[in-house]
This record gives C-alpha cells, structure tokens and sequence, in this order.
C-alpha cells in the first residue's frame, strides 16, 4: 500500500494560539529559545500505485478539504518509507 | 400564508431546536432541514445553526460544508434567498465561501460564553433591515472558535463596501477589526458569532435584541410576495 502525506500549516501571516500556547509551555519546560507552530498531518492511503493523476487527485482533495486555503497552506508528498519502491 | 423558514440539522447541531423555536415565535413556519436531503423542500429562507456538526474535526464547519443540503443552500443563496448563519452556521458560510474569511481559534483558547454587546453597522441586509443604523445591541456569545479572519485585501473590501454587519464593542476573541458579523456583496447571506435565537424571550434571556433579525427577513419575504 502506498502512502501520500499532506502536512496543513497555519499560514505565516496567521498568529497560531495553539503554536503560541505549545511555544509558552515549552518555555515554562525549561526549553530556550524553541519556537512552535502547529499543523496537522494527514496520512493517505492510495490503493494501487501513486501516478500523476492519482498525487493530483489527492492535491484536489487537499485543496477542497484538508486544509482552508483562507487560513493555511499545505504540501503533499509521497512517503517513500511505506512505497513499495524502498 | 406565512413565510416559511428552514433549519437545518447537522450531525452535532446543537441549536436547531432554538433557532426553529424562534423562527416560530416570529410568526413564520418552522421548517426542519435534514442535513442528508437535497431539497430546501420550498422553504423561503435558510438558517444555519449554532452547534458542533462533526464534532468540529477537521475545521469547525468543514466537513459540514460538504453536506447534501449544503449544494441547495449555495444555489438557493445565489439566487438571493435569505441565509443566515450563526456561530457553527457563520463557520459553515466560510467554509462553503459563501462568505468571505475564516475563524480561528479565540485569541487567549479560551471558550467564551457572556452576554456580548454589538454594533448593528449595517441594516441593508435581509437579516438587519429591522434594526437602526448604528444601535448598540446585546446578543448571546459562546464559542471556542470565533476570531474572525480574513486577508489585509479582503477586510479593506469589507470595510470599503459597507459589508461588515455587526462589530464587538468589546472585542472578547481577537478578532479582526471587531468583527462579529458579516454578509455577502448582495445582503442575503450573512453570518455572525452570536446567537440571536437565545434572544427572543424575555424569560431566558437578557434582552429581546434577537427579535429583529427574524423581523427583518419577515419584512424582506412579506415584500417580495
């Protein structure tokens, strides 16, 4: 089974409160000088093999669903550890 | 005969059954709306609900954008019926880019529940005509999702076009410009965060500031008849 990655991040312009509150806690932690924002990963499993058509497919389906172009940008790749080219 | 108005129901709605309840006590008919039928069943406007449709995975109001009904509801409001969308219902309207802009998460994650004070700034709308221009008004406010959000281009077009409807007077999220409520270019969609049909009796709630919205889109449908 291959498997096609979409990461969704808030877009940089955007404050993120969860980035922020994550950053906050991190500090209290003890960790300096770490900065965090936070999105989402969606994993995507492909029947069959990953072609053009099929990435562009899950391209459309980021755009429409996975993430609000308004508010976030995303990236889709494939995850070469899980396809059967190794 | 009166007019009649629907209510849609999503898996997670949680105030469809206040929005009908005031949909009635205005004096129209009250329309339940199944979010798995595609037919507005000849209803002459649309509410949205308050409520957490798909328990707000993904995004709130995503994945309920993607609802049967919601294909005739964007026909319908591009046809210039009355939408209007509260809360869960203004979050769906973004996403469904029936109107412009997101919201995010509130500015201190905090889930904010109070009495909310607004400015009316826009009576020409089918949702506000009932109200004067600039009255101060107090509306039920509770969400964890609420600061609005839109492009630097996109909030100068709002601003510039009048299309801001309603703005915070204390601004209890973040959100841009004070911006609690917004329509589209025509005035028959609109959206905001608080909750108007909380605000229709006296015995619940603190003021009657809700009246007018279903006042207003009796008069738009009366008209048009």
């Amino acid at each position: 089974m291959a498997r096609v990655v979409v990461d969704v991040m808030p877009k940089p312009e955007i404050l993120d409160p969860q980035g922020k509150a994550v950053t906050g806690a991190l500090g209290r932690l003890g960790y300096s000088g770490l900065t965090v924002r936070q999105g989402k990963r969606f994993e995507v499993e492909v029947d069959g093999e990953i072609t053009d058509e099929r990435l562009a497919e899950v391209r459309d389906a980021a755009e429409k669903l996975f993430a609000n172009t308004v508010i976030e940008t995303f990236d889709v790749r494939v995850d070469t550890d899980s396809s059967d080219q190794g | 005969m009166a007019p009649r108005i629907g209510v849609v129901t999503f898996p997670g709605s949680l105030d469809d059954e206040d929005a009908l309840r005031a949909v009635r006590l205005s004096g129209a008919e009250a329309v339940p709306l199944w979010h798995g039928s595609d037919s507005l069943t000849d209803v002459d406007a649309v509410i949205l609900p308050g409520g957490f449709s798909y328990g707000d995975y993904l995004r709130c109001g995503a994945i309920a954008r993607f609802a049967p009904v919601m294909t005739e509801v964007i026909r319908a409001a591009g046809e210039g019926m009355p939408v209007l969308g509260i809360c869960n219902g203004f979050q769906v309207l973004c996403e469904a880019h029936l109107l412009p802009g997101a919201l995010i998460r509130n500015e201190r994650q905090t889930f904010v529940c109070r009495d909310q004070r607004l400015r009316v700034e826009s009576v020409d709308t089918t949702w506000t005509s009932a109200f004067a221009p600039g009255q101060e008004i107090t509306i039920v406010l509770k969400n964890g999702e609420g600061r609005y959000l839109a492009d630097t281009e996109t909030v100068a077009r709002l601003e510039g076009e009048g299309r801001i409807v309603f703005r915070y007077l204390d601004n209890p999220n973040g959100s841009l410009n004070d911006i609690a409520g917004v329509c589209n270019e025509r005035g028959n969609v609109v959206g905001l965060m608080p909750h108007p049909e909380h605000n229709v009796e006296s015995l619940t709630s603190p003021s009657l500031d809700g009246r007018p919205f279903f006042a207003s889109v009796l008069d738009f449908l009366g008209e048009k008849v």
